[in-house]
């Protein structure tokens, strides 16, 4: 076993990549139905909410996804940055537009749970702004990289752009804090506090949040695959031109 | 430096429209807003601080793409770049000018459009400190924005969209202090807020605009 920098090495994550790609995806697929299916139909409705807590099992993992697929661009962007492994460039070209969309998911899921109980589909509550801000930050990151032909310049600069972004994303976190505490409830599955969630939701909603996690590397190792090969054919392509 | 800084000021005054073009455009959005939301003076001082730093920003941002576009077009960033004067050092000069030539006419006319939105009486001081305070980071944030998308053909429009959500901490506090202090209210924490968020920007970011116009240099 070598060290892990071995596998920013194109060839070898290809290779790696389609030995693990079906397996993982194979139990995303598992992980998600069963999740979903024992969420959505074998948990008792809420006896303040009914039904509509059962958004929660889409709602919860889509928004840990959104911040934490952000977190790791970043330090594939640092990465890039430090030690110019290709792949990892790649790889946070992949999960931005993953990223992006569990951000939709949290923020539409959220809208339609918002409704019924806060009685508005949108407030300018600070999870909920901070949300929409993480949005607007991924839509920029993908939109430098549409606009920039070159693949090495685009790389740095939209790594840049990402570590800058975070930074701010922070602190308009906190900046956003700065008016109420809003509608929006605080954690409630956190391991070191008293009251959370009861088990009988929190366990089908640990396995959906185990699916998604699940379901979003096969969709970077799927992603990154696409962009290697893409690159690839680019350079082949070139070369025939040029013999 | 200095010659430097000299240089991007006349060019800035001189170069047609560069100048108060960013003061005309702050001016006519102010004097647009009564049109969308009726002329009720109750209404308007309620809204006053917000629309005027909601203009600052937008009249910083109209004039970012010049810090950087003119001098790439014609060579002199190449030159730039190869003088004795380490690239951080020219990101600040550039910014510095862009705050002199935008930031700070903003800053000194602001009174004088919170007269046409009637800013109540105690607004004033506050709107201005917030501004002069909150201004700096809008260039230094903006100089980051124009020197990541300074290669691109047509990148304003992207440009807008990168550096809008950056400048989101920026109008938070400073439009905060402006408001509390409209209303009366304390304005220290929002105002130690604000200052350091200018003074991080100004520390950290020319080191990053820096890296960036290396990179589309290159």
């Amino acid at each position: 076993m070598g060290s892990i920098w071995e596998y920013a090495n194109p060839v070898k994550f290809i290779r790696t990549s389609e030995i693990v790609l079906p397996w993982v995806s194979i139990l995303a697929t598992v992980t998600l139905i069963a999740g979903l299916v024992w969420g959505f139909f074998f948990t008792p409705d809420d006896y303040r909410q009914g039904s509509t807590v059962k958004i929660i099992y889409l709602h919860v993992p889509a928004a840990l996804m959104a911040i934490n697929v952000w977190f790791m661009m970043l330090v594939t962007s640092l990465v890039w940055l430090i030690r110019r492994h290709h792949v990892s460039a790649l790889a946070a070209k992949a999960a931005a537009p993953v990223g992006i969309i569990m951000t939709l998911i949290a923020l539409v899921t959220g809208a339609i749970w918002g409704q019924p109980m806060w009685g508005t589909w949108w407030a300018w509550d600070p999870r909920l702004t901070s949300f929409l801000i993480l949005f607007l930050f991924y839509l920029g990151y993908i939109a430098l990289w549409e606009a920039i032909d070159n693949p090495d310049t685009a790389a740095d600069l939209t790594a840049v752009l990402c570590i800058v972004g975070s930074v701010f994303a922070v602190l308009s976190r906190y900046a956003v804090n700065f008016w109420n505490q809003g509608l929006h409830q605080g954690a409630s599955l956190s391991l070191d506090k008293k009251e959370n969630v009861a088990d009988v939701f929190s366990t089908p909603l640990y396995v959906c949040i185990a699916g998604f996690v699940l379901l979003f590397i096969a969709l970077v190792f799927l992603r990154t695959r696409t962009e290697i090969h893409k690159r690839r054919t680019k350079a082949l392509l070139a070369r025939e031109r040029l013999g | 430096m200095i010659a430097l800084l000299i240089r991007d000021m006349k060019l800035a005054m001189r170069a047609g429209g560069g100048f108060g073009l960013g003061l005309s455009f702050f001016l006519i959005v102010t004097v647009l807003v009564p049109f969308g939301v009726g002329p009720e003076s109750t209404l308007l001082a309620k809204i006053a601080p917000g629309i005027l730093w909601l203009g600052a920003l937008l009249a910083c941002l109209l004039s970012l793409d010049r810090i950087f576009a003119l001098d790439w077009e014609d060579g002199s960033l190449d030159l730039l770049a190869t003088s004795p004067l380490p690239m951080e050092g020219v990101v600040t000069v550039k910014a510095t000018a862009h705050w002199l030539t935008t930031g700070l006419p903003l800053c000194l006319a602001s009174p004088l459009f919170g007269l046409l939105l009637s800013l109540p009486a105690e607004g004033y001081q506050w709107l201005v400190a917030s501004l002069v305070l909150g201004t700096p980071a809008l260039s230094v944030i903006g100089t980051f924005g124009a020197a990541l998308t300074v290669g691109l053909k047509r990148g304003g429009l992207l440009m807008s969209l990168l550096v809008l959500p950056l400048y989101v901490p920026t109008l938070i506090f400073g439009a905060e202090v402006a408001r509390r202090g409209a209303e009366g209210l304390a304005t220290t924490t929002p105002l130690l807020m604000l200052a350091g968020i200018t003074a991080g920007t100004i520390a950290l970011l020319p080191f990053a605009s820096a890296l960036v116009l290396r990179v589309n240099l290159r």
